[in-house]
């Protein structure tokens, strides 16, 4: 297995985009990547672009051809374009993917991508796409939507470790706090935990702002076998572990309704593969799409003892400057979270702040990171490590 | 949801009728017809639930999904069977009665109807026993 580098890295605004479409976003990245990567499209071997439901969002199927197309990969150069989805995880299964195939051998130059466009449906349509990331047929019927689901895994994490709602909100303020140094970020305002408490209730114990916004946007990186990314680079970002999970699909099969053990289990592959442990992690992405779940993933990934997480952020020590800077980005809650694009983004946020290039938001001295990426209430999840050292 | 799929289920969910698995002696529903301990080697038969059971937990949901704009709020919880399995099922009954614990019984219930003329369709939901 070959070792595999990230080249390039690129972001697109996070937010509300009325006068962008689908392919404007993706293929704003996917050039923006290119270009940091100072990479030829001749060079190009294969794409892997993760998407969740281009089909309810835009009425779009068919992605790969797609963006292959309005990226200039089709016509003439016919390069290979796959979609993979696996709801709020399929950005992080593209990179997966990506990975793999540099890795194999198979191809050299690979683009991996992530994209959604949601706000071109009602937000109600919204949320009825996002449920089907859920069991349809025995969770939906009944009535279940996502922040539902989730606050059923916060009122269990309250009523077994204490957990308090001050607690849940810290993880908003902290995010949103983070948000405000990140120029693609959806929301660049502080909030308050009273910001938080005083928000209206969605489902009871999770309020509005415990909640991840609806966001149009799209990542993209290049990924070349470590040997030769120094002829594109001088700050290649290399990947020292991946890791991937599934679990149940509903959330009332799992084993432990406060752990998600597809995160457990995707960290340690993925810690194992490296030769690492949480220790030495210097910043983590996790999928805090509610408050309760960065709480249960910092966990779950060995930063914070079972029950914890609330604790250790209300101590500050999850914010920048604290022991494990958790989401500089400002993560899904402040950042935004076009679903397909998240698990993207988090790479991209690493591969800035290893590079040093992460402005007021950078992390000193960050050398190693890792982002994680879950798709539904915790059916998916993939882990990566990365490292400025090879 | 379309007739054929929920009509499928339907002695399912209007019975509580999962299946097990004879060589696991594990209890499923909803129903698997594959058991995932021993998966090919058991041999998976029908069983009813008389549907009593114990809140795992629950939330009360104010921003409904589609279709359940007029039940707000409502109580959504995952039940626990005296068999072992868990389900996720509404839970009738004042949201301030709520706690994980708490024992409950099933009743048949309206779930929800396909848009203003489609199928009204029924299934199991939960009180307090």
């Amino acid at each position: 297995m070959r070792e595999v580098a990230i080249i390039g890295v690129k972001n697109t605004l996070f937010g509300e985009q009325w006068d962008r479409s689908f392919r404007d976003l993706v293929v704003e990245a996917g050039v923006g990547a290119v270009e940091d990567a100072g990479v030829a499209g001749e060079k190009i071997d294969s794409m892997f672009v993760g998407n969740m439901s281009g089909g309810q969002f835009v009425e779009q199927e068919h992605i790969g051809a797609l963006i292959a197309d309005y990226s200039g990969l089709a016509k003439n150069l016919h390069v290979p374009s796959t979609r993979v989805e696996a709801a709020c995880a399929s950005g992080g299964l593209a990179l997966r993917q990506a990975i793999c195939a540099v890795a194999s051998g198979m191809d050299d130059i690979v683009i991996a991508a992530g994209v959604e466009k949601m706000t071109d449906v009602p937000a109600s349509k919204a949320s009825s796409a996002l449920a089907a990331a859920a069991d349809r047929e025995w969770e939906g019927i009944m009535g279940a939507t996502f922040p539902g689901l989730y606050a059923m895994i916060a009122r269990m994490h309250m009523h077994r470790y204490g957990t308090t709602s001050e607690q849940l909100a810290e993880v908003a303020v902290k995010n949103h706090f983070n948000g405000q140094f990140n120029p693609i970020a959806q929301y660049k305002n502080k909030i308050t935990v009273e910001t938080v408490l005083n928000s209206i209730m969605v489902a009871d114990p999770l309020r509005i702002f415990d909640c991840s916004p609806i966001t149009d946007g799209a990542s993209a990186v290049i990924l070349a076998p470590a040997d030769i990314a120094h002829e594109y680079t001088d700050t290649p970002i290399y990947v020292k572990g991946t890791g991937q999970a599934s679990d149940t699909i509903a959330l009332h099969d799992r084993r432990d309704i406060t752990t998600l053990e597809a995160s457990v289990v995707a960290g340690r592959r993925a810690y194992e593969m490296a030769g690492l442990g949480p220790k030495d992690i210097d910043l983590v992405e996790v999928h805090d799409c509610f408050t309760i779940a960065e709480i249960c993933a910092i966990e779950d990934l060995g930063f914070a003892k079972k029950g914890e997480g609330g604790k250790v952020t209300q101590q500050g020590e999850t914010a920048i400057g604290g022991r494990i800077p958790v989401n500089t980005s400002g993560g899904l809650k402040a950042c935004g979270h076009p679903v397909g694009a998240t698990g993207i983004k988090q790479a991209v946020e690493i591969a800035q702040q290893l590079r040093g290039e992460a402005g007021k938001r950078q992390v000193d001295g960050a050398e190693i990171g890792m982002t994680h990426n879950v798709g539904g209430s915790g059916a998916t999840a993939v882990v990566h490590i990365f490292s400025r050292n090879r | 949801m379309s007739v054929p799929r929920f009509w499928r289920k339907q002695i399912a969910r209007y019975n509580l009728v999962g299946t097990y698995c004879k060589a696991c002696n594990e209890y499923f529903y909803p129903p698997r017809n594959l058991c995932p301990t021993c998966r090919r080697e058991g041999e998976i038969g029908e069983f009813k639930f008389n549907g009593n059971g114990e809140l795992v937990t629950y939330t009360v949901i104010h921003a409904a999904a589609e279709g359940f704009e007029g039940q707000t709020p409502y109580v959504l919880g995952i039940v626990q069977l005296e068999e072992g399995p868990r389900l996720t099922s509404q839970i009738v009954g004042d949201p301030k009665e709520m706690h994980i614990g708490l024992k409950v019984r099933p009743v048949f219930r309206r779930l929800g109807q396909s848009g203003e003329r489609g199928m009204i369709y029924y299934g199991t939901k939960f009180v307090p026993a």
